[in-house]
């Protein structure tokens, strides 16, 4: 096993420029490597033009490098068919047309949606919203005493038959990675369409959506060192096929007349208007660029820095630790007993310590676990152990500065 | 009195004393730590809401912790009077550094004010985040609402 932490580091330029910084607010958003931002440079440079529709030579490079971008992220998932590749703004935008696009052809009124406890808004609310307008019954998973799914409920729930099981890979408060390979199993084997939120989860090993199995796989592309405003809705064709498209408009038609419109072919079908042609190009480079790093050396590495700002924390007094160490993908949610998490976070960015702090789009999880909001801080490959020492350190200042 | 009479009364209490001491040694201390000890203590001197002022017509909105605004205009010697609580030290600590400024203030008196001004601190508020700053932008709006002040 191989990894040269200072190499990896080294092909970020944002931590030349910005030295002084730790950064440890991955979870919202990651930096980018050098290959990705040239990707981008290149497409502007020197080809770009819009995609598909052009009767000049730069649109057809331009169509060739997005096309090629969607095989390279239908390689890295290990997809049947390119076509299976549809390309959104992210993972809020993959969830929103798949919570619309199965309302009326695959929900209907009476039938259950799954969810669980600890999912982001963004496969709670749009479930919420077309379920009720529809009449579709919306069921919650809930957490056991550890914050981890309840496994017997979630039992129970699949028997009731719900018709989609939508699920996150890794909560992207508590970085509690759940069991989706066996959650995918069990809810094929109820009849219900699986739907994996892959947003936390896209780093934890490179995804084989065909062993998965699931229907659906969704992420952002700068969740995974791409550009903001890309992401993949990943699915089945026939399960694609099933999918009302939620925009319309664009390259997704075939044939419009007043008296009727046909829709395009997938991919297409799904893609209304421009896309965001370099940031499936600069998405496309950020898959290339990672894919030949130790992926296993990498996550010991993450691994470390998890287990050394866990203990580090643990040995404080008045921390209150919400996150388990144990199938951790990289994330520590905690508190400073008595304290307001937002005045925590405030004294550690005085400090030039980045975190994030609140209920990170995930209020119900809260809810459930009795909180009203928490610090968070999120790893990354690149983060060093010296980026946990002079966070622990920080935080000891924070504990000062409150008592 | 009545709780509500006496809150507002403590509050002016505090404010005073607030302006009186700890407001120029803030704009006195360089070192970030001392700064951020006293404003995180600020708050100590003055009430908590109770439960049943923490209500939704007090509430700001747009602030990342909750904070709840009270405001009463005293017709008789035309003053206007604060008080103020957020679950959150360092923006209590802030809008009473604002308050303190502000409370008994005439309406003229309160026309010289510059509402921009009043949470500028130095080495502060350009660390704060920028849901942070939106907190305190909501609060000043409220501010110079009940003051009657344009914008």
């Amino acid at each position: 096993m191989n990894f040269d932490l200072t190499a990896f580091r080294a092909e970020f330029a944002f931590f030349n420029q910005q030295p002084d910084w730790v950064y440890l607010d991955n979870a919202a958003t990651m930096h980018k490597p050098a290959a990705v931002i040239s990707a981008e440079a290149e497409f502007y440079q020197t080809f770009n033009a819009n995609v598909h529709r052009g009767a000049h030579q730069l649109s057809q490079q331009a169509t060739q490098k997005f096309e090629q971008a969607r095989d390279t992220v239908a390689e890295y998932l290990n997809t049947r068919a390119r076509e299976e590749i549809i390309w959104c703004s992210g993972a809020t935008a993959a969830l929103n047309q798949l919570a619309y696009g199965l309302m009326g052809t695959v929900l209907h009124p009476g039938d259950r949606v799954l969810i669980s406890a600890l999912e982001h808004h963004a496969n709670i609310v749009p479930w919420q919203f077309h379920c009720e307008q529809l009449g579709v019954l919306l069921d919650v998973i809930p957490l056991d005493a550890n914050h981890q799914l309840d496994v017997a409920e979630y039992q129970r729930l699949l028997a009731l038959k719900p018709k989609v099981v939508s699920i996150a890979q890794v909560s992207n408060v508590l970085g509690h990675i759940q069991p989706v390979a066996v959650m995918v199993q069990q809810a094929k084997a109820a009849g219900a369409i699986t739907i994996i939120d892959g947003a936390q989860g896209i780093l934890l090993q490179q995804p084989d959506v065909q062993q998965l199995d699931c229907d659906f796989y969704v992420f952002s592309g700068h969740k995974v060192y791409g550009p903001t405003g890309i992401g993949v809705l990943y699915g089945k064709r026939p399960k694609l096929e099933l999918l009302r498209p939620l925009l319309y408009g664009g390259e997704m038609i075939q044939q419009v007349s007043f008296s009727g419109t046909t829709l395009n072919q997938l991919p297409y079908r799904l893609e209304a208007g421009t896309p965001n042609i370099a940031g499936a190009i600069g998405l496309a480079a950020a898959l290339r660029w990672l894919q030949p790093w130790d992926h296993l050396a990498i996550a010991q590495h993450k691994q470390q820095l998890l287990q050394q700002l866990h203990h580090g924390l643990q040995q404080l007094s008045g921390i209150e630790l919400i996150s388990q160490l144990q199938n951790n993908a990289g994330i520590i949610a905690f508190n400073i007993k008595g304290e307001h998490h937002s005045d925590v976070a405030a004294l550690l960015n005085q400090q030039q310590i980045a975190v994030r702090a609140g209920t990170h789009c995930a209020m119900p999880l809260f809810a459930a676990i009795g909180k009203s909001g928490a610090v968070r801080m999120s790893l990354a490959a690149y983060n060093t152990p010296q980026d946990v020492a002079r966070t622990l350190v920080a935080v000891r200042q924070v504990l000062e500065i409150l008592s | 009195m009545t709780g509500l009479t006496l809150l507002m009364v403590d509050t002016d209490q505090t404010l005073q004393q607030i302006k009186q001491q700890q407001l120029p040694i803030l704009i006195q201390t360089t070192d970030w730590q001392s700064k951020y000890r006293i404003l995180m203590q600020l708050g100590k001197g003055v009430p908590a809401f109770t439960t049943d002022l923490q209500r939704d017509e007090f509430l700001i909105a747009g602030c990342d912790s909750k904070a709840w605004l009270l405001h009463e205009y005293h017709q008789q010697s035309g003053r206007h009077y604060w008080a103020f609580d957020s679950e959150a030290r360092i923006i209590k600590g802030l809008v009473l550094l604002a308050l303190c400024q502000l409370n008994g203030l005439t309406n003229t008196e309160l026309v010289q004010i510059n509402f921009s001004q009043l949470f500028a601190l130095p080495g502060v508020q350009q660390n704060l985040s920028p849901s942070r700053q939106n907190g305190l932008h909501a609060v000043l709006k409220k501010l110079s609402q009940q003051a009657g002040l344009p914008g």
